[in-house]
């Protein structure tokens, strides 16, 4: 695989495929964690760095275990199991070296165990390889790591869409969530105008 | 090979793997527990009402077990809590002074009107909301119970019209102090202190029309007091709760008979 297909594979998955914001995946810590511009950043970089560590692993064990045994059925649980162990791992890591965002993150970061984004990336990545056998263990890494990017880039923008909300005058029905899922919806649709894009960047 | 077993090994043997992983990294990476304020947190009331200031018991909690807190900020816990704390974190357990709120105005149904009839939701918020309350005072209690619903321990009761404070049941959380839409309710220490029952802004003419026990700002309780605990703000008399030594010479002199002694 070239690396412009990578690249383009990278863009794709930030803009085209952004995991939040085109695919709703992952949408509880996009809602709950995007308050601050900090959290926001903490949350994307542990997601991230999950999405990548989980596709990393989960892609050999599906590839060289459970493929070859015909136990593809086994995927989602075995997937599950992994990705709790490398959040907990994770946990345990921040908490250790990082305990101001370990603090920040608090609730969010167990939740990334039945996030599924990260479920959804570690699956779908094989989806796409069953479909185009030159899609692999390289490129499902670049697909994750861009997961993860898009995942940031609709967390921080979204942070700072919420930080000026806290100013606004709004009215007081539609304060708090209300006002919250509405600007999401607003940011997913203007999301919709990078369909087509990356194609036509790189041809 | 039988194919269930051998999926069955294959889950084993990850979720093994998996688990000897935390395993070490949990131990490599031990962070240790704060024990101490735990311990101190088991000794708090739990009723997590923020009154000390931090977040709640943990904060408190977290807080006190860093030398960060001072003692006896929890005044829902009072003494008892002081003296539980005190040995944990090695300090020497100090007096506690009893707090409780006081509600700044006696304007009930026999000194005071209403000038129109109220048919909405039975709150003081959303009475207030609408042309400031049904009263002919605009700052005095308008009886709903906000403070009544918010408090804990039922210390709080409207009676004839104007909420008045349990001090013996009053744990001074804070909580009725959020709640009352005219800012009547403060919490003071519960010592010998005169109060004083009318939080009105208006000039004494126009307080006098309202209610029969409003403040008139006379000033006579600011010059009869030997100890400068009495001030007229915004056309009403205020008694710094700590200035004050309770001698009742303001109560005495006060026309209108709105200080009280407690």
């Amino acid at each position: 695989m070239s690396i412009t297909q990578l690249v383009g594979i990278f863009l794709a998955s930030i803009l085209t495929e952004n995991y939040i914001l085109c695919k709703f995946f992952g949408i509880c810590p996009f809602l709950g964690v995007s308050k601050k511009l900090d959290t926001a950043l903490g949350m994307s970089a542990a997601v991230t760095f999950v999405m990548v560590l989980a596709t990393a692993v989960t892609w050999p064990i599906y590839t060289y275990i459970l493929v070859p045994n015909e136990f593809e059925y086994l995927q989602t649980l075995v997937f599950i199991l992994v990705i709790a162990g490398l959040v907990q791992l994770v946990e345990i890591v921040l908490r250790k070296y990082m305990p101001p965002l370990y603090n920040a993150l608090g609730i969010y970061l167990p939740l990334i165990t039945t996030n599924c984004a990260v479920l959804g990336i570690t699956m779908l990545v094989l989806d796409k390889g069953a479909e185009d056998p030159a899609f692999g263990y390289v490129a499902s890494l670049v697909n994750a790591l861009g997961a993860g990017i898009g995942f940031l880039v609709a967390m921080v923008m979204f942070a700072g869409v919420r930080e000026r909300l806290e100013s606004c005058d709004i009215p007081k029905s539609l304060r708090g969530l209300p006002i919250t899922l509405v600007s999401a919806s607003l940011v997913a649709c203007s999301f919709l105008g990078f369909s087509g894009i990356v194609d036509k960047l790189l041809q | 090979m039988n194919s269930i077993l051998l999926a069955v090994i294959i889950v084993v043997i990850i979720g093994l793997i998996v688990g000897v992983v935390l395993a070490v990294a949990s131990v490599l990476m031990a962070v240790p527990v704060d024990e101490k304020a735990a311990e101190i947190q088991e000794q708090l009331p739990g009723a997590n009402c923020g009154a000390c200031g931090f977040s709640g018991c943990s904060g408190y909690a977290a807080a006190l077990s860093k030398g960060e807190a001072e003692l006896g900020l929890c005044s829902v816990g009072g003494q008892a809590v002081i003296d539980a704390i005190a040995p944990i974190i090695g300090a020497e357990a100090v007096a506690s002074v009893p707090k409780t709120a006081v509600v700044h105005c006696n304007g009930n149904d026999d000194n005071t009107s209403k000038v129109t009839r109220y048919q909405g939701i039975q709150s003081c918020m959303a009475a207030t909301q609408l042309y400031g309350g049904m009263g002919e005072c605009s700052y005095g209690c308008i009886g709903f119970g906000d403070c009544m619903a918010a408090c804990e321990y039922g210390a709080i009761e409207v009676c004839n019209g104007v909420a008045i404070v349990k001090p013996d049941v009053c744990r001074a959380c804070g909580k009725c102090v959020k709640a009352c839409p005219k800012k009547l309710i403060t919490i003071e220490p519960k010592k010998e202190r005169a109060i004083v029952k009318c939080s009105n802004c208006d000039k004494g003419a126009l307080t006098r029309k309202a209610c029969k026990v409003g403040c008139i700002g006379c000033m006579k309780c600011v010059k009869t007091c030997e100890h400068d605990a009495v001030k007229v703000v915004n056309f009403h008399a205020v008694v710094d709760p700590e200035k004050c030594v309770g001698c009742g010479k303001c109560a005495e002199q006060c026309p209108q008979k709105i200080i009280f002694m407690a």
